[in-house]
């Protein structure tokens, strides 16, 4: 009976617990129990990212000599990065991508889901279907008929032409969740502005905009983040050497000059994940909402 | 400007047949000298380009094929696909007809000439309907006055355009352009410049469909594709669903630290952990079938994704190391659901003398799948069309003899992936695109239908 009432979900369990109660003897087992699972699963989840970070600090090259806790730690692939690489031109590429998507697309989803929500017009629903059917088109097909259309135009190697290929690409799904958010905002907010006489870009960017902040921070973040680790879009888009992104950089290295260079492309991926990860990790609220938020709008 | 009051009324008619014959003319009619100006802008851009690409002048006999400009060409190409191809003539090769430039460029063509035809239809009516108002004694307007006018009515169609425009280019003409592709014969045995690319129907459809190879590879990779789309949504949930309850019992020392650890594969970029795990299980160097061997579990090295007589192993291997990438996401969600059930809930069921196993499966079960069934749907999607995880693990790997240009690990994407980039099957590519996308779709507007959102529009 006992061992039962230790499995129940308590409501509020993540929130610290001020008194904790004396356990009877019994659930002190089901603790033991519990922290032992959690333990485990940890294990499987850390082990792997401790073994590439291991491996980016071994010495050698070879993808057979590395270990997760090298005896003699070596920070030299983290220099070879930059050194015998282009890793450096890689990041600024993938930078640069990474904030053209993130502001087109910030900008585009804010005033779109605004007009969607708020301003009544022929074709709105026409509209609103549209871009349903669009965003199931997904974005993955797109790109291989992108890939045949700039490769006609010689359009190809364009780093500004991806990350526009990316915001029109994620437009769809934007605008929803934006619409959907702005929906929730009370209405009486504009109207009394509007009495106030203000126009409806002044109710835009005053009212409704600052409101929008957490969803714009979801879009925000995950439009910044997704050219780091898109890589079938700039594989067809991008060919020249110096047009590279990350993503594509690590890709090559590990599936080309496996035997060696593995350490370096360690050191490299513990580079691409380090502030991706501490940002999902911080952000981690935002995202989560952010993400069932889409879902229930479709 | 009495003209129109006393002396005869000139009906709407005119001024709107103007402007349908030159854009802008009927507002100048109408002595609205800005309106005018501004369609007659598009109309100049219009013709200018037209023949300012084109080759009007040459003094020949006029073919759309060497004198159109872009829009009289471009159409022209779209329909023909082309008509001569590259030859060998005594002064070397000819020019001959590029078939899926022509076919992109009549897209682009008619998808521009759709978006001004907006603009015509906008002008025209406007014409018609001002002279038709001033008919009735309505009162003059200055184009000045009109655009603020404009402003407000229009204010949804102005903010929206930019945004459109980009859609309308970078999204919906690839769609349209893969659909057409799917009806051509355009491949490695039949590329541009070299050769001309035909209309041929639904050929590839049947193809595929036809019982042939590319039947069984097709069924093949299908029933793959929904094995791993269910299992992975299924499992991920499940082992999320677990880990958040228990972080949730108030006996969990730490919770916050262990939750951010679990989000770790998660907040890991995709890429950087498939590629780590395609290192770590590498037959060769790996250190997993190396462990095997020191402890002596497996007496040789195990080549899990390269394996092409246990092609079930390499299956495995890609589920279990995609509910390591999928599963603290679910939890994560669970766990904000779980703090929000009300605490009553659970006390009236302990009144009541529910077991522990009881409470879970009445209360906390039912309340977190009301609010995480809509993204059970998202998730079996989004796996359906993953493909980072088959690619960057296994390439699709191990070999399948039975399949054509797919292995036995293969989603229809990453297939997909193959025919285009790698074999230049671009129609069959294209029309597999059409499978992805008609299949995905039934899911979703099924999923849709069940959903308020639909209704709410």
């Amino acid at each position: 009976m006992t061992a039962k009432t230790a499995e129940r979900p308590a409501p509020s369990g993540t929130a610290t617990t001020p008194h904790r109660r004396k356990a009877p003897r019994g659930e002190g087992l089901t603790t033991v129990l519990i922290h032992l699972e959690l333990l485990v699963v940890a294990a499987v989840v850390v082990f792997p990212l401790l073994w590439v970070v291991g491996a980016s600090l071994s010495p050698g090259d070879g993808l057979g000599e590395v270990s997760p806790f090298p005896s003699e730690a070596t920070i030299d692939h983290y220099a070879d990065l930059f050194t015998e690489t282009d890793y450096g031109r890689w990041y600024l590429n993938s930078l640069y991508v990474a904030v053209f998507n993130m502001v087109g697309s910030v900008v585009l989803a804010a005033i779109c889901g605004y007009v969607f929500s708020r301003v009544k017009f022929k074709g709105r629903k026409a509209g609103l279907l549209s871009i349903l059917i669009l965003q199931m088109f997904p974005a993955f097909l797109a790109a291989i008929a992108v890939y045949m259309l700039f490769l006609n135009f010689g359009l190809l190697d364009s780093l500004t032409g991806l990350a526009l290929v990316s915001i029109a690409g994620a437009l769809p799904y934007n605008i929803w969740l934006m619409k959907g958010y702005t929906d929730n905002l009370p209405a009486s907010l504009d109207e009394a502005a509007a009495i106030d006489g203000a126009g409806r870009l002044t109710i835009f960017a005053r009212i409704i905009l600052p409101l929008m902040r957490p969803m714009l921070t979801f879009v925000a973040i995950t439009q910044f983040t997704l050219p780091w680790m898109d890589f079938i879009l700039p594989r067809l888009v991008l060919q020249s050497a110096e047009k590279q992104t990350v993503a594509l950089g690590l890709f090559n290295m590990i599936s080309s000059e496996y035997a060696n260079s593995y350490t370096t492309f360690a050191a490299g991926a513990v580079v691409l994940a380090l502030p991706i990860t501490i940002l999902y990790i911080v952000l981690q609220r935002y995202l989560v909402t952010g993400a069932s938020a889409g879902a229930e709008k479709g | 400007m009495g003209n129109n009051a006393q002396s005869g009324k000139l009906p709407a008619l005119v001024p709107g047949l103007a402007s349908a014959l030159v854009w802008g003319a009927g507002q100048l009619i109408n002595r609205q000298a800005g309106k005018a100006a501004f369609f007659f802008a598009f109309f100049a851009g219009l013709v200018g380009w037209e023949i300012a690409s084109g080759n009007y002048y040459a003094g020949m006999e006029f073919t759309p094929r060497s004198n159109g400009g872009f829009f009289v060409k471009g159409l022209w190409g779209l329909f023909t696909l082309g008509t001569q191809s590259r030859q060998m003539t005594l002064t070397g090769l000819t020019e001959g007809d590029n078939s899926v430039t022509l076919l992109a460029s009549g897209l682009i063509a008619l998808l521009v000439l759709a978006l001004l035809a907006v603009v015509w239809i906008w002008g025209v009516r406007d014409a018609a309907a001002y002279r038709a108002a001033l008919n009735l004694g309505g009162a003059r307007e200055s184009s000045a006055a009109y655009y603020r006018r404009l402003w407000d009515s229009a204010f949804a169609y102005i903010m929206l355009s930019p945004g459109l425009v980009l859609v309308v280019f970078m999204s919906v003409l690839p769609v349209l352009f893969v659909i057409l592709v799917a009806f051509t014969n355009y491949n490695r045995d039949n590329l541009p410049p070299k050769n001309l690319v035909e209309w041929v129907g639904f050929d590839n459809f049947g193809a595929i469909l036809s019982g042939s190879a590319w039947t069984d590879t097709f069924l093949g990779v299908l029933t793959w594709t929904f094995v791993f789309a269910l299992l992975t949504t299924v499992a991920s949930y499940a082992l999320g669903f677990f880990q958040a309850v228990l972080l949730a019992n108030k006996k969990v020392r730490f919770p916050r630290v262990w939750r951010s650890i679990f989000l770790l594969p998660w907040a890991v970029p995709a890429i950087v952990s498939a590629l780590v795990f395609r290192s770590m299980f590498n037959g060769q160097f790996g250190p997993i079938s190396q462990w095997l061997v020191d402890v002596g579990l497996t007496d040789e090295r195990i080549y899990w994704f390269t394996d092409a007589s246990n092609p079930n192993l390499a299956r495995a291997v890609v589920l279990l190391i995609n509910l390591w990438l999928t599963f603290p996401f679910f939890m994560a969600l669970v766990g904000g659901v779980l703090t929000n059930i009300d605490a009553s809930y659970y006390e009236a069921a302990r009144m009541d003398g529910a077991s522990a196993f009881q409470q879970l499966r009445h209360i906390t079960l039912p309340v977190v799948h009301k609010t995480v069934a809509p993204l059970l749907i998202l998730s079996f999607v989004s796996s359906f069309n993953n493909f980072g995880v088959v690619y960057f693990l296994t390439e699709g790997g191990p070999d399948n003899a039975d399949y054509r240009f797919a292995g036995s690990t293969d989603l229809l994407v990453t297939w997909l992936f193959k025919l285009t980039f790698e074999t230049q099957l671009y129609n069959i590519g294209a029309v597999m695109s059409l499978f992805i996308f008609l299949i995905v779709g039934t899911i979703s507007v099924w999923n849709l239908n069940r959903s308020k959102a639909i209704r709410e529009l």
